[in-house]
């Protein structure tokens, strides 16, 4: 048997239109993959020459899974270009919005986006719920849900979806591969919490709307500061977040983490092998700004900073000056080395897919070959996302990530029966991506609670004051700025040029452009590609494997497919201000 | 100024800009038997998805009663009498035999994400999950081949009668290669027309699908449109917004189980049940709009005292969209409760026309010329700027009176 190319297109249970080819050998192990995005829309073209006070609400449409993280970047990048420090009030709601995001995305992709890569629904129907409701406890400490007579019911209501024959989402999945590893009792727990969460999850999306008026795409943040004024101003509505918060904290903690707990230790050896690992390079841009100190001066919950092969004793200062992007394989023009996003042109140069007789399309993956170009910094590639933010805060010994990253080590080298926690070298894997993010999601509904009673406390005292004002006519005369933050899926910047009250260029480097990225002018591969590198796949005609890691790392591809102007010109030049090194 | 008050009176009070809700006892018995006639013939069809409502009712813990408290609401959200409330109950529980093929488009995935956020522990979410969903991407487990087989099979099984709902836009520019879906590269507008072929009728969610959207915002890139400038000669309904209220969407596919037809569209495709209305015409800040009293600048007294946000670029005299009832997040809030005006998202070019936080008089846009229509279904762009400018008007009246009174 040769080698086999296989085109997995579309991948679903993701944001956006993403491709990926792969090359599979005789041992049925991945040696080569090729992510693409088919998707192009041209949001920044259609932001310039727009009133930057309206970029936000265009900004957010970029996606509508993390809508609010761009409508934020973008009000920022405008505060930073007007030097607008908004009202403490202002921080706190954005905060919890954005908190309230985390938790909410983190949630769903777990469980709706996710968990259908390691958990075999069909496998749920053979559990016997008395053994399950056992089972659970060996997770948690007081199970979610899982008695034997809610898992009953569970069972009885997927069985009766079965046997009438359609299986409508579910059908044509890959039911049955043997690389599903999880007892029947434990996939009929994780489907319990499946359908659980797909209630909790409107909570967590009404927290949202609470402070921004709908989810998705919230309508409450202006430059200068929130609109929302009526909602911090009623104690009964901070209480209503806050209540929200602390049943779905409930969730993450009994639910959440506990089958990310299972199947971290069901699919340990995978993590234990480096399954999925990649680059092993991170990078975070660092967010949360905890106190109300001016542009990139406050203290943030997430650190900033480069960790490179996966050194954890080496933290690297971040500076973005040294961000560069490669088109050498993506369908624009470019001089054949990487160049800084603000001095690059972006000429489109859409060469197409190769048709062959087989009546698929395939790549060409000598050329160019995703509508995404290949970030890269300081010459390396790197990840970005939840596992980079566990990274570079372990690597910056941050105290808060350190306590919620080694007590989930703990927990598993405990489950795993070592002795002694599990290497943090696990976390390098498809399984400690998934897991990075689970820690992140605990640690984020735990602060939070801390930020409502902030917000409580500081309205109790009298401050109503939402909004910082600003002359418009002066400020915008010449200016710019970029909003640099992380979100769920990682570093998000939004680069914005204002002349005569008029955006003139607008330039957005987004999580997925940094992991869903092609090769590069040297032939590296993006993250997506080289975390397939090495991977078994049980059947080639299944590539649960592929959708794994691929899904790991939660893609969102709307997101980072880049700008082009419709007569290919040039977009204009952006040089950064390299003071502002965040 | 007396007149133009006057004459800005009779623009928002006149006849032609409400829509019917009674239309007479004949009216509705005929409609109520054609409605029966059609449940009784999709009752006697076999069920694409045997789920019973009253299965899901006892799993959820929710009575019967309730049930039929969600049915009534339904049906004055219909704009149906209430006799009509057991018919709408029934459609509900025959909603399962409706199948549903989702796709995305040119999208954000925000009308999906929608849909899985909605409404909090009402029906409606519940009745959209036993629908019989036979394929959306972002939610379905099977990937790439398994996949397009899955469609493939979905839209042969239940030829001519699935609903498709589309999500996103349609880039037309460079061939329609800038978005390509599946192993073959099948470029959008293909896609769309394949799937769209053999449905019931055609539901574009969002303001993308719908007129374009985002995608179609100047200078539009890469020339997208909606699907309406795609697809011929099917039954299209329009639910736009960004992203479209689960409510509505919900609405019009109830609507489609009780009639067999699609819902009264107005001159946009957009069912009238939902975009009936103007935003400002159920507004909670209404009152403080007719009494002369404005937001001035953010977090000042005004947005303090929830005053009307027309003056910081409120949309809602130009827009008809269901939101100041229904809200959203079961109705956690809305845009306006949460202090900030409305954009217009659901009508089309808003982008270029309304989602700025000026009010239409100050904008640099150009006024379109026209005559001064009433209704939703003749109102316009002419009047939209028009209106902009009574209402601009009426805005600096109120506030010179306000003072003078003061």
């Amino acid at each position: 048997m040769s080698k086999k190319h296989i085109i997995v297109d579309p991948i679903t249970r993701i944001e956006g239109h993403l491709r990926v080819e792969a090359v599979i050998d005789e041992n049925n192990t991945i040696v080569d993959a090729f992510a693409s995005s088919t998707m192009f829309r041209g949001i920044e073209t259609i932001l310039k020459g727009r009133d930057p006070r309206d970029a936000g609400m265009l900004a957010m449409r970029i996606c509508g899974v993390c809508t609010g993280t761009h409508y934020q970047r973008s009000i920022e990048a405008v505060e930073h270009a007007f030097d607008v420090t908004i009202p403490k009030n202002a921080r706190i709601v954005r905060n919890l919005l954005q908190g309230a995001l985390y938790l909410h995305d983190h949630t769903v992709h777990f469980y709706h986006l996710h968990a259908l890569d390691w958990v075999d629904i069909t496998s749920a129907l053979k559990a016997d719920p008395k053994l399950a409701a056992q089972e659970a406890f060996k997770w948690s400490d007081e199970p979610y849900m899982a008695g034997e007579g809610e898992l009953k019911v569970i069972q009885e209501r997927v069985a009766k979806f079965v046997k009438q024959g359609r299986l409508g989402l579910f059908a044509n999945a890959y039911w049955g591969n043997k690389h599903y590893k999880l007892s029947p009792e434990q996939n009929l727990i994780a489907v319990a919490h499946y359908l659980q969460a797909l209630d909790m999850q409107r909570d967590a999306s009404k927290m949202m709307a609470i402070f921004g008026g709908k989810m998705p795409h919230p309508q409450s943040i202006v430059v200068g500061g929130v609109t929302c004024v009526q909602d911090i101003k009623n104690p009964a509505r901070i209480a209503q977040f806050k209540s929200l918060l602390n049943k779905f904290r409930n969730f993450i903690k009994r639910a959440y983490l506990a089958d990310v707990l299972m199947a971290g230790t069901v699919y340990a050896d995978e993590a234990l092998d480096g399954t999925g690992g990649g680059l092993k390079n991170f990078m975070s841009y660092g967010d949360f700004k905890l106190d109300d100190t001016g542009f990139y001066g406050a203290e943030q919950l997430f650190p900033s900073g480069v960790v490179l092969n996966g050194d954890l004793s080496k933290l690297h200062p971040l500076d973005q000056t040294k961000i560069a992007e490669d088109v050498s394989h993506a369908w624009y023009e470019g001089t054949g080395k990487p160049e800084h996003p603000y001095e690059g042109t972006t000429i489109p140069k859409y060469t197409g897919l190769n048709k062959k007789e087989d009546g698929f399309a395939y790549l060409k993956t000598e050329e160019k070959y995703s509508w995404i170009k290949s970030p890269i910094y300081d010459d390396h590639r790197v990840e970005v996302g939840p596992l980079a933010r566990v990274v570079i805060g372990l690597a910056a010994k941050d105290p808060l990530m350190s306590k919620y990253a080694t007590g989930f080590l703990a927990k598993l080298g405990d489950k795993l029966g070592l002795g002694k926690a599990a290497p943090a070298s696990v976390i390098f894997s498809t399984v400690g991506r998934t897991a990075a993010r689970a820690i992140e999601t605990e640690l984020m509904a735990d602060v939070m609670m801390g930020w409502v009673d902030e917000l409580a406390a500081n309205v109790a005292s009298g401050d109503l004051s939402t909004w910082t004002e600003f002359d418009f006519d002066e400020v915008s005369k010449d200016a710019k700025g970029f909003g640099m933050a992380e979100a769920p899926r990682g570093g998000l910047g939004h680069w914005v040029v204002i002349k005569d009250g008029k955006i003139e260029n607008y330039q957005a480097v987004v999580p997925s452009t940094w992991n869903a990225a092609p090769r590069d002018y040297k032939g590296r591969m993006g993250a997506y590609e080289a975390a397939l590198i090495g991977t078994k796949v049980a059947n080639p005609d299944e590539p649960l494997e592929i959708l794994r890691t691929i899904h790991s790392f939660d893609p969102c591809i709307a997101c980072a497919v880049h700008i082009v102007d419709t007569k290919g010109k040039e977009l204009g030049s952006f040089k950064v201000n390299t003071s502002c090194a965040v | 100024m007396t007149d133009r008050r006057d004459a800005l009176m009779q623009l928002f009070s006149a006849k032609g800009s409400k829509v019917n809700t009674n239309r007479g006892a004949e009216y509705y018995d005929n409609l109520a038997v054609q409605m029966q006639d059609r449940l009784d013939e999709l009752a006697k069809t076999p069920a694409a998805n045997k789920i019973s409502i009253d299965g899901i009712l006892e799993n959820e813990g929710l009575s019967r009663r309730d049930f039929m408290k969600w049915a009534s609401a339904a049906c004055a959200m219909l704009m149906l009498p209430p006799v009509f409330t057991p018919m709408v109950a029934q459609a509900a529980e025959l909603m399962n035999r409706v199948p549903v093929i989702w796709i995305e488009l040119q999208d954000c995935a925000g009308n999906s994400e929608a849909i899985l956020r909605s409404d909090a522990p009402t029906i409606d979410e519940l009745i959209l999950e036993t629908i019989s969903l036979e394929f959306n991407e972002t939610l379905m487990a099977a990937a790439g081949h398994a996949a397009e087989e899955h469609l493939e099979e979905a839209m042969h099984t239940f030829k001519g009668k699935y609903l498709c709902v589309v999500e996103g836009s349609i880039p037309m520019a460079m061939d329609g290669q800038y978005g390509t879906i599946g192993a073959s590269g099948e470029t959008f507008k293909d896609h769309l027309i394949r799937v769209a072929k053999d449905s019931a009728a055609v539901v574009a969610v969002g303001t993308c699908a719908t007129f374009g959207g985002v995608p179609a915002a100047s200078p539009n890139p890469t020339a997208a449109v909606g699907v309406q400038d795609i697809v011929k000669g099917k039954a299209i309904i329009n639910i736009p917004a960004c992203p479209a209220n689960p409510a509505n969407i919900t609405g019009t596919i109830l609507h489609y189980v009780l009639s067999g037809q699609v819902p009264e569209l107005d001159h946009l495709n957009r069912p009238k049940f939902a975009f009936g209305y103007r935003i400002h015409d159920n507004c909670e800040r209404r009152a403080h709009f007719d009494a002369g009293e404005f937001v001035e600048e953010w977090g000042d007294d005004g947005a303090k005292n929830n005053f009307c946000l027309y003056k910081m670029g409120c949309k809602g005299p130009m827009t008809f969209n269901n939101c100041s009832i229904v809200k959203y997040n079961s109705g956690t809030s809305w845009p306006v409760g949460a202090g900030h005006g409305c954009i217009g998202c659901s009508e089309p070019d808003f982008w270029d026309k309304y989602a700025q936080e000026r009010p239409m008089a100050d904008t640099h846009f150009k006024a379109p010329t026209g005559g001064v229509e009433k209704t939703v279904d003749e109102f316009g762009l002419g009047l939209l700027t028009a209106a902009g400018i009574g209402i601009g008007i009426h805005a600096a009246i109120s506030a010179t009176v306000g003072k003078s009174e003061e």
